[in-house]
């Protein structure tokens, strides 16, 4: 009897569109989000993660229209972020609907974004999503890096990591840009690493291709696995990860 | 059709608990006015963020009177996540050596649960108090919970000439008050609105225990 580790499919959407692509490039269509939510909701899914990956541009109208539909239907929790900027991003998000708002480019820009979010919203609601790239330059060779990996941030992605939750975030997305796309598993060294340095709950992402790399990535103490293409384009169902977990001792929903 | 207000004293969004409770069939409406959360066949009090804001944020609609009014009445009422919490008597967040008082319902501190995964955030089990009507049919389901503060002791004494309140327990670290059926006042610490098929019909049953 203890807390459900939590399968959680991300929908990267781009104008009110899911797309995901490998290593970020090369995307394809792969649905409508609102039915895409529907459909997860109804088949397992612990928590959903949205990504507006074109939230930088002028479409952020289009985004809280289809986070306003997703949660008229939804009642998991659903986790919006892209593009977050400023406390009234936050704001309007989860007015929109979300429960909880992911701050990644912006929040290692300006720390202070984190914090007045975390003050004024509530811990829980607010997610630090970081993009990590190996580097063994890097204190702990592990850097954080901006604008969905394309920039080196300067910052150490574990140093950053602990200033974000002293900060008050409540839950960290730690996204693999060496293993995302590459359906080769988790970073397992990565994910140990942060759950060594903080408390708040760690959502392993990137790498995910087979049945088998779920388990470890739990083990390595992430609360929570996050998919998108393996779910999207059903090569993976989210009760086929749920079963092998069970299989493997872990709790599941 | 049986009427619900969700009582706005700015608590974040509460779309989400008005969509959840209208799949009931009930009737409701976002709103601080005093008389319209009197007459509300039931009454939820959302709540999201910190327990100072919260108390103070009720406090500034005279949620307080609102709802000590509407359980002198015997009409319901049903605290979520920080809106159960503020129910107790005090609570430890963030307030150093101190505390800061509660609506004082029940006697009992909100406090910091001792746990290696802080905040307890998740779908967890909760073992229910036999009888409830709360969770009736949904005994073995779990729900979702997001917090780091919660009632470790329950400390309201049984009273020879009071029905015992229902008191529901769940685990992460160590136990904690899940939910409490205390005649017309029900809480939960988990988000029933976020809790999938078995929120909606845990909020099912408080519509349809409503008389």
């Amino acid at each position: 009897m203890s807390v459900a580790i939590r399968v959680i499919p991300c929908l990267d959407v781009d104008a009110g569109r899911v797309v995901k692509g490998v290593n970020f490039e090369n995307l394809n269509d792969a649905g409508d989000p609102v039915e895409l939510a529907r459909r997860y909701g109804n088949s397992g899914a612990d928590e959903l993660v949205f990504l507006d990956i074109t939230a930088s541009s002028s479409n952020r109208e289009t985004t809280y229209e289809m986070i306003r539909k997703t949660a008229d239907q939804l009642f998991i929790p659903l986790t919006v972020g892209g593009g977050v900027r400023t406390v009234s991003d936050v704001d309007q998000l989860l007015r929109a609907g979300a429960d909880k708002v992911g701050i990644n480019t912006a929040g290692i820009a300006n720390p202070e974004l984190i914090s007045d979010s975390a003050k004024r919203f509530g811990d829980q609601c607010v997610v630090i999503s970081v993009d990590v790239r190996r580097n063994k330059e890097s204190v702990s060779g592990f850097e954080a890096t901006t604008h969905g990996g394309r920039n080196s941030s300067g910052r150490d992605a574990i140093e950053w990591i602990i200033e974000a939750a002293e900060r008050g975030a409540g839950e960290v997305l730690l996204n693999s840009m060496d293993a995302d796309g590459t359906k080769n598993g988790y970073d397992l060294e990565l994910i140990s690493a942060v759950r060594a340095a903080v408390e708040i709950p760690v959502i392993a992402s990137g790498g995910a291709g087979k049945l088998s790399d779920f388990a470890p990535a739990v083990k390595a103490g992430a609360n929570a696995v996050l998919a998108a293409s393996v779910f999207h384009f059903n090569e993976i169902s989210i009760q086929e990860v749920k079963d092998e977990l069970a299989r493997s001792g872990e709790e599941v929903r | 059709m049986t009427s619900v207000v969700i009582l706005d004293y700015g608590s974040g969004n509460v779309r989400s608990a008005q969509r959840a409770i209208e799949t009931t069939g009930a009737k409701v409406s976002i709103s601080a006015d005093f008389d319209e959360a009197l007459a509300a066949d039931a009454l939820l009090v959302p709540g999201v963020g910190a327990f100072a804001a919260c108390v103070q944020g009720i406090k500034n609609v005279r949620g307080e009177q609102i709802i000590g009014r509407r359980l002198a009445g015997g009409r319901p009422v049903l605290g979520i996540c920080v809106g159960m919490q503020v129910l107790f008597e005090r609570s430890t967040e963030h307030s150093g050596d101190s505390f800061f008082e509660g609506l004082n319902e029940w006697p009992g501190t909100v406090e910091k649960l001792e746990a290696p995964v802080l905040p307890h955030m998740g779908w967890n089990n909760v073992s229910a108090a036999s009888g409830t009507q709360m969770f009736s049919g949904i005994e073995s389901e779990r729900f979702y919970f997001v917090h780091s503060y919660a009632a470790r002791k329950w400390e309201l004494d049984p009273h020879e000439m009071l029905a015992a309140p229902k008191v529901s327990w769940a685990n992460h670290g160590e136990d904690f008050v899940a939910a409490v059926e205390n005649g017309p006042l029900w809480a939960t610490q988990f988000h029933p609105e976020k809790s999938g098929e078995a929120g909606l019909t845990l909020l099912a049953n408080w519509i349809s225990a409503i008389k």
